[in-house]
Parts: structure tokens; C-alpha cells; sequence
């Protein structure tokens, strides 16, 4: 499970880059959430444009990372491909979740 | 290592119950239905609930245990595809798939649920779900609506 961190200001940036978030890798996903966040701005954007697949383990861990990340920090979703957003939408869990189409939207409101 | 058996019609995987033997059981299915034209929404739906079916059989059935048999069937039917899975685990509670209800979401952040999204989501997209325990196997079928292949 590869995170990648990307600092805008008063905004943390964290990418996926793999194209799957399941049950083989749930849990070093949620500790590496931890991991990459720590210390950082509030606002965390994660960049889900890569993942093409999730189960409901990769789900579960999502939901562990924002609520371990909740109080020090805000986690936001940008980038969902079709099949996790159909995840996110079939469980409701796109209520729970500030959604964002891509990083790109997110950054071209802050500069406007 | 995970076997994989195709003919015109049907698909067989036999794995064990390790989560990264079921990972490559899926993306076997998945290239499979890449293969037979398949839109990518459908294939990724079809994967989703095999995700959610294997990884229950790996984790309840087997106790995480890793080296638990797993038999997957697939058949392929115009406008549908039937599925027959067998497991030599544990039975299912109360000789009964779970219900999968999702719980209440209007809830604090810290109460957030971290799981039982899996029976949820196959009672959502597979039909005519039929469980079975045969000696001393679990026989799981259902079927999926899928449009005929382009």
C-alpha cells in the first residue's frame, strides 16, 4: 500500500497509488493513514483517482482513518472512480463524507 | 497457487482462503469478464460481490486460518451470470446467510460503524441467494443480472 503526501496550504493532500483498497491491505491502509497525516495540516484530502476497486474491508478501514484522523484533522474524498463510488453510494457512506470530483476541483475553488 | 478453468460458458477457481489468493481469484474473474466483453461497471460489481462472498467464506467460515478450500463456479447465461460456491468451513450462524441491515449513519463520527457493509451489499446486487449445508460443506448460489456481452 503506497501514500504519497502532496502540502497546499492549510491543506494535506494524500494519494493512493494502488489501484485496490481490500481486504489484503485494509489495515496496513489505516495505520499508514495514521502514519502520513500526523503532524499535518487539518484538512486532508484523499485522492482516490487510482483505485479502481474496493471492498467493504477497504471501506471499513476509510471509515477507521477518518474517524482516528477526527478532532486533529478533516478527512475529505476526491477522485472516485465507478465502483467506489457505486461502494460509497450503496452504503450511504456518501452522506457521511465531504465528496470532491477530483483534487483538481478542490484547488481551482481554493485559488478562485 | 490458485486454479483456473474456462470454456465457453463457465468459469471454475479453486483457491485457498488467504486474502491474497482471493485477490487473485477476482482479478482471474475479472479478466475472465474482460475477456468476455463485459461493460467495466458490471465486472466491477460482479467483483464486488465475489470480494464480499470469498472474504466472508476466509474470515468466518475459516477463522482467517488461510488454508481453507474454496470452489467457485460460474456460469455464464445471456442477461445473467449464476455463481456456486463451496466452502468445508464453519456453518453460517443459524444455517442462515445474515441479513445485512445497515446500520444507522445519523450518528457522531466516533460511532461511525466500521463494518457489516458486506451482507449489505451482496443483499443489494445478487439474486436468489440459496444457502445450503451439505455434510460437511457450505453451498452458497446466487445469481447476478448482467447485460448480455457487447
Amino acid at each position: 500500500m503506497d501514500l504519497s503526501t502532496k502540502d497546499r496550504p492549510g491543506l494535506r493532500i494524500v494519494k493512493v497509488h494502488d489501484s485496490r483498497i481490500d481486504a489484503a491491505v485494509a489495515i496496513q491502509f489505516k495505520d499508514k493513514m495514521r502514519d502520513v497525516t500526523q503532524d499535518g495540516p487539518k484538512r486532508v484530502i484523499l485522492d482516490l483517482s487510482d483505485v479502481t476497486f474496493i471492498d467493504s474491508s477497504g471501506l471499513g478501514a476509510v471509515v477507521a482513518a477518518m474517524k482516528l484522523l477526527h478532532g486533529a484533522h478533516i478527512l475529505e474524498l476526491a477522485g472516485l472512480t465507478p465502483v467506489v463510488a457505486k461502494v460509497f453510494k450503496l452504503t450511504r457512506m456518501e452522506s457521511v463524507f465531504k465528496i470532491h470530483d477530483s483534487v483538481g476541483s478542490v484547488l481551482a475553488r481554493m485559488a478562485s | 497457487m490458485i486454479e483456473v478453468h474456462t470454456t465457453d460458458s463457465s468459469l471454475s477457481i479453486r483457491c485457498a482462503s488467504d486474502t491474497f489468493e482471493v485477490r487473485n481469484s477476482l482479478l482471474a474473474l475479472v479478466e475472465d469478464m474482460e475477456d468476455r466483453a463485459f461493460l467495466p461497471e458490471e465486472t466491477g460489481t460482479v467483483e464486488l460481490v465475489l470480494a464480499e462472498v470469498l472474504n466472508n467464506i476466509a474470515e468466518h467460515a475459516y477463522e482467517d486460518k488461510g488454508d481453507g478450500r474454496i470452489e467457485l463456479d460460474m456460469a455464464y447465461a445471456p442477461g445473467s451470470v449464476s455463481f456456486d460456491l463451496r466452502d468445508f468451513g464453519k456453518p453460517m450462524p443459524e444455517g442462515k446467510t445474515p441479513l445485512g441491515e445497515l446500520a444507522n449513519l445519523d450518528v457522531p463520527i466516533e460511532d461511525l460503524p466500521e463494518g457489516g457493509f458486506g451482507w449489505f451489499l451482496i443483499g443489494e446486487l445478487a439474486k436468489d441467494m440459496v444457502y445450503e449445508r451439505l455434510e460437511n460443506a457450505n453451498h452458497l448460489r446466487f445469481r447476478m443480472t448482467v447485460g448480455a456481452p457487447a
